[in-house]
């Protein structure tokens, strides 16, 4: 099946699915388990790994990799070292404020969702798991007694509700925060697959790649590869945002022009100049010339950008771009866990320099600071917070530089007294 | 410090642990200059062999041991933010 | 101090040994304790970089603790007066002096923990080894007031004042310390 002329592709968001655990069951049966221990758990993490998954969550590391490095550590580990096994956590911290994706999943097919956090435990190893989520878990709690009821649970599944915050649901912030810490990166090594939550190895997926395993594990690689690109296999659930006419979350093949998914959500309700890829850790595409650009993480990178969780966010010709950014960028700088001096330091002052560029004149001493600090933050935290944050600033400089020109000749351009495009989550204590 | 002998060994900071003390810069600005702040910025690359005593002195001195020396290389997070 | 003078008339080389040891240590422990407290400060000078004020800190009470122990060898040995090797560490079993000589047996134990852990630093937590060190600053004190408290030479005009020029120097430079720990939160040198 051609990537480019691919229907929506309903798997997870099927009109199959069903929040009900009965409902999901006469949908897709139950999980296909074996007896404990047996070569069943080797088989779902071979199969993960032909299927060709990769995690859903913006990292997009290969699955399967990830599952088989968690299992042999259990191994290693041994029960002479600790007394558990290993540890999954499935993450649905979704703090990127402008992907939903995880939460529209949570609600509509969350018996996927732990179907696969089950199925992928048993496959590492796992003696408990934990599902993280942002926003009330009491839902979720009763999805996961009524599987106790019916002895669907075979690990202990714990769901627990994560503070908001961006760096609040990296992994290994996941970790701290379940360990009792606060909610904030660690340094690694060591990895979490080798030492994570209770210095068990762990397993961190995010949960649209655990309800991918649970379909997987029912209808085999190949079903998973029947759409999608050879190279980059299956569907991806989109967070399509910003100046369109149907906003929302919409499931596609990877591999499809990003012209064809805007134009799934309504396409650009005004005259667009631009969409943001990836997310605040993303980049930007001038518009209309990136619609026929693949959605994928290859050649989005390739293009300057990311996939990232799965946004992509349309920026109209009557917004100022360089505004928004610095909005972002300010945004960002307050998320700083404040554990490294280089983010801690360098965020808000290129939040600042990035503020003075877009709602002041840009001499060109604040674009070469601007420039300079680029290179200061990147890499030099415990996190990628400020990778991420240089790389959008960068993206900006770059896209937009017609834009930066006019500002740096002229002064703040009228634009920026829009309303915001890129969406920010509302202060704490505001109502949420 | 996880060392293998004959090895080349690289230079890393634990940015959480550092707190700008800057004993590392004082000691081996060579191959240590700082930014800014006052945090260490290291030059890529293997440590050269007439600098190691030294680049050991300025692991042993950093009062919150965030200098790091390993064989390895810098490990950070293999795989991106994932999750 | 007139009573202790006349038992401690003596004045074999021993005994000599075991009053200037106990001097030098006093000195050498109040150059690491200023030292320590301009380090933990972040202070430093054109002419003083910080890797010389932490290593003249760890080398001083690394001094310290070797003339702490002649002291207390040369104590020990002294047969005088009787002092078992146990009352040098263990503090309140003594019956010379119990109260002083057990204030001594208390600071060259917490010397002896704060010397042992730093040097095993890179085989503990950070957390673990800033804890302890913390003792340091009950650590002083209590040698000095052994000092005062036993010592043979406190009416001697220039030990009094060698003593009181400790106390001064130290309680100086914890004052400073306690405030300048409100405004020193990044390197002095560079902020913006």
């Amino acid at each position: 099946m051609s990537a480019a002329d691919a229907p929506p592709a309903a798997r997870l968001l099927a009109p199959l699915a069903r929040p009900d655990l009965a409902g999901h069951l006469s949908a897709y049966g139950p999980p296909p388990f074996g007896p404990a221990g047996s070569a069943d758990h080797e088989a779902l993490i071979a199969a993960v790994e032909e299927s060709g998954l990769t995690g859903r969550g913006g990292g997009g590391f290969p699955a399967g990799r990830k599952m088989r490095a968690v299992a042999a550590a259990g191994r290693r580990a041994g029960p002479l070292r600790s007394p558990a096994g290993t540890v999954l956590i499935a993450n649905g911290g979704e703090s990127e404020p402008a992907s939903a994706k995880d939460a529209l999943l949570l609600s509509r097919a969350p018996h996927l969702v732990l179907d696969g956090i089950v199925l992928a435990a048993r496959a590492v190893g796992a003696t408990r798991a934990y599902l993280c989520v942002h926003g009330d878990p009491a839902p979720l709690r009763a999805a996961v007694t009524s599987r106790e009821r019916a002895g669907l649970n075979r690990v202990p599944i714990q769901v627990a509700a994560v503070p908001a915050g961006y760096v609040a649901s990296q992994e290994t912030a996941l970790i701290s925060f379940l360990n009792g810490a606060g909610a904030v990166p660690s340094f690694v090594p060591p990895r979490p697959a080798e030492r994570g939550l209770h210095r068990r190895p762990t397993l961190v997926l995010n949960v649209e790649t655990l309800a991918n395993i649970a379909l997987i594990a029912r209808r085999g690689p190949a079903w998973f590869r029947g759409v999608g690109t050879a190279a980059e296999p299956g569907s991806v659930l989109v967070t399509v945002g910003g100046a369109v006419a149907a906003p929302g979350v919409y499931e596609v093949a990877l591999g499809t022009p990003i012209g064809a998914v805007l134009e799934q959500a309504g396409g650009p309700a005004e005259p667009p100049q631009a969409v943001l890829a990836g997310g605040y850790f993303g980049g930007w595409l001038p518009l209309p010339g990136a619609g026929s650009l693949p959605l994928s993480a290859r050649s989005l990178r390739a293009a300057g950008a990311a996939l990232g969780p799965g946004v992509l966010v349309v920026l109209p010709a009557a917004s100022c771009p360089l505004a928004e950014t610095a909005r972002v960028a300010s945004y960002l700088a307050g998320q700083s866990a404040g554990q490294c001096g280089p983010c801690t330091q360098g965020l808000p002052a290129l939040a600042q320099a990035l503020g003075q560029v877009a709602f002041g004149q840009p001499g060109p001493e604040v674009l070469r600071w601007t420039r300079d600090l680029l290179a200061l933050v990147r890499g030099r935290g415990a996190c990628h917070l400020p990778d991420g944050a240089a790389g959008l600033v960068a993206s900006t400089l770059q896209a937009f530089a017609a834009d930066l020109r006019h500002h740096a000749e002229h002064g703040p351009c009228g634009r920026a007294a829009r309303p915001p495009v890129l969406p920010l989550p509302r202060p704490p204590g505001s109502g949420s | 410090m996880t060392r293998r002998r004959g090895a080349p060994a690289e230079l890393a900071v634990n940015p959480i642990a550092c707190q700008a003390h800057g004993m590392c810069i004082e000691l081996l600005p060579e191959l240590i200059t700082a930014d800014p702040w006052g945090y260490p910025l290291i030059a890529p690359g293997p440590v050269p062999a007439e600098l190691l005593p030294l680049a050991r002195r300025a692991v042993g001195a950093c009062p919150t041991m965030a200098l790091l020396l390993s064989s390895r290389g810098p490990d950070l997070v293999t795989a991106p933010d994932a999750g | 101090m007139g009573p202790q003078a006349l038992v401690v008339n003596s004045a074999t080389p021993l005994w000599y040994t075991t009053r200037a040891t106990g001097l030098v240590a006093m000195v050498l422990l109040t150059v690491s304790m200023a030292c320590g407290l301009l380090s933990s400060a972040g202070y430093q000078r054109p002419g003083l970089p910080r890797f010389v004020t932490v290593g003249l800190h760890r080398n001083s009470a690394l001094l310290a603790v070797a003339f702490t122990a002649a002291h207390v060898i040369t104590t020990v040995t002294d047969g005088f007066v009787h002092i078992p090797v146990q009352d040098a560490f263990i503090p309140f079993i003594g019956s010379y002096r119990p109260l002083w000589l057990s204030l001594g047996a208390i600071a060259s134990d917490l010397m002896l923990a704060l010397a042992i852990s730093s040097l095993l630093r890179s085989r503990m937590s950070y957390r673990a080894w800033r804890a302890l060190h913390w003792t340091s600053y009950a650590c002083w004190p209590v040698a000095l007031a052994h000092g005062l408290g036993t010592g043979t030479d406190t009416d001697v005009h220039w030990v009094l004042a060698l003593t009181v020029a400790c106390i001064a120097v130290v309680a100086a430079l914890t004052a400073w310390r306690v405030s300048a720990a409100w405004r020193w939160r990044r390197p002095p040198a560079e902020s913006q």
